[in-house]
């Protein structure tokens, strides 16, 4: 009995002081968080996707707490419904989610374009990248290994015909797939627009034609019948100013003027071609 | 003086903590996937085994020896470094929040980290003085960031190499730590003769 006791009680002594220089510690030395911080974080989709402009949701939360005028309708996965919640919380007025949804720049199916070589390599775009800019003829255009699938977190993007397309309807607006792709294909637009330029080939429009079918060649067309002056030519593509496209009095004209029939325009059910 | 040096080399190379001893593999193959986070839990498995050992020794020797209690050696240890590193997240917390959140992660993490205990445990048993015993502390939290900063560039490689199937994932890692930890068998006896 004594040789436990002797092993016990230093034991238990030592766990004693420890615990109570721990208490001690925690009192003296708390650091104060804001009350509203655990609220404002379980709001958030907790996706730590970093469509808002922080590291994570922790760092939206924080910033929201510790700075009034960050704005709410930041994060663009939770959309609408984060929004209102964190105006409840902190007391802001609401704020409208502009929701977007990732675009892939590129229409060189397997119809319209063709492969180069015979790619055996690592199944991965950034890989295939590499190696000459990949298996297609358009060294722009979408490297069809599925980088962009892979990094999805809501399975919204498929390889089909050798393109990758978004399926809008699950298109939660992240942005990782448009960070991941290594020819920078994807991009977000507001959900609101409905014309996009799918084709990033800057070579002339000889060269480019030679390669792919659907890639944009540069004629300037769309310049001409774009009423609002929002769509440009730009290193041999066409590029649209979404500022300016907004509420376009002629919708798609540039789409169904299109000479190559780059210029698709979307809607839940995917990109169409006007013609 | 070329004592310590001794002791600090070969707790870096020679008994390497990861490699040779085998301690700390939790962190090692589950933190060492990217450089940063290795170099972060690196810093706090070194500043950890610093004040474990400073804090640890002391109690040894002043109060479990001369008492007969050596016996009880591994639970105080336990108890005083989970208690310190508690601790010392408070105080990082507090007085040094950028420190605290660059370490702050791997803290708890490293708590009851075997290669932290097996550091105070073995500058016992070596019948270290207070002074050998920082130093070997010291040298083996460089052990362990160097392994772990070697490993982090091993496993980048390894992401990009095209592995067999039935191979991909933890497997590899395994394999490739088992060739980096041959690799360190190279340096026995080398830091000896440095000196001899």
């Amino acid at each position: 009995m004594e040789a436990i006791l002797t092993a016990v009680i230093p034991v238990v002594i030592i766990g004693v002081i420890c615990a109570a220089v721990l208490v001690i510690a925690a009192k003296v030395m708390a650091v104060k968080e804001d009350e509203r911080f655990p609220a404002v974080r379980e709001c958030l989709p907790g996706a730590n996707c970093g469509a808002c402009g922080f590291a994570g949701c922790d760092g939206y939360a924080k910033a929201l707490c510790e700075n009034p005028d960050t704005p709410t309708n930041l994060c663009i996965p939770g959309a609408d419904g984060v929004s209102r919640q964190l105006s409840d919380i902190l007391g802001v007025e609401f704020a409208d989610v502009v929701e977007q949804v990732a675009v892939v720049h590129c229409s060189g199916d397997c119809e319209h374009t063709s492969d180069k070589v015979v790619y055996q390599g690592i199944e991965s775009c950034a890989a295939a990248k590499l190696m000459y800019g990949g298996k297609g003829s358009c060294t722009y255009g979408c490297l069809g290994l599925g980088d962009c699938v892979k990094v999805c977190p809501h399975d919204a993007i498929c390889i089909a015909d050798g393109v990758a397309r978004v399926n809008t309807k699950d298109c939660v607006g992240c942005g990782l797939c448009a960070k991941t792709c290594p020819n920078h294909l994807i991009s977000l637009v507001a959900d609101v627009e409905r014309v996009v330029v799918a084709c990033s080939n800057k070579d002339k429009g000889a060269v480019t034609r030679k390669v792919c079918s659907n890639g944009c060649i540069g004629c300037k067309k769309c310049e001409k019948v774009c009423p609002l002056g929002a769509i440009k030519v730009v290193d041999n593509v066409a590029v649209i100013d979404y500022e300016k496209c907004d509420n376009c009095p002629d919708f798609a004209v540039c789409a169904k003027n299109c000479t190559v029939g780059c210029i698709l325009t979307a809607d839940l059910s995917g990109m169409h071609r006007v013609k | 003086m070329t004592k310590l040096i001794i002791i600090l080399l070969s707790a870096v190379f020679i008994n390497n903590y990861v490699l040779s001893r085998f301690l700390g593999i939790c962190p090692f193959l589950g933190v060492s996937k990217k450089l940063d986070s290795a170099t972060g839990m690196s810093l706090a498995v070194i500043f950890v085994m610093l004040m474990a050992t400073a804090a640890t020794y002391p109690i040894q020797i002043y109060l479990l020896d001369p008492n007969g209690l050596g016996y009880l050696q591994t639970i105080v240890f336990i108890l005083v470094i989970a208690a310190l590193v508690q601790l010392v997240e408070i105080v990082l917390k507090r007085f040094v929040p950028s420190l605290h959140k660059s370490l702050g992660v791997y803290l708890p993490l490293i708590t009851t980290n075997c290669a932290v205990l097996g550091v105070t445990i073995l500058n016992i048993d070596e019948g270290y003085t207070f002074l050998e015993a920082m130093v070997n502390s010291l040298g083996s939290g460089l052990g362990f960031f160097l392994a772990m900063v070697m490993f982090s560039g091993v496993r980048s490689v390894l992401e990009k190499a095209d592995v067999p199937k039935s191979f991909k994932g933890l497997p590899i890692t395994l394999v490739a730590a088992a060739i980096v930890s041959l690799s360190f068998l190279g340096f026995g006896g080398v830091i000896e003769n440095l000196f001899a």
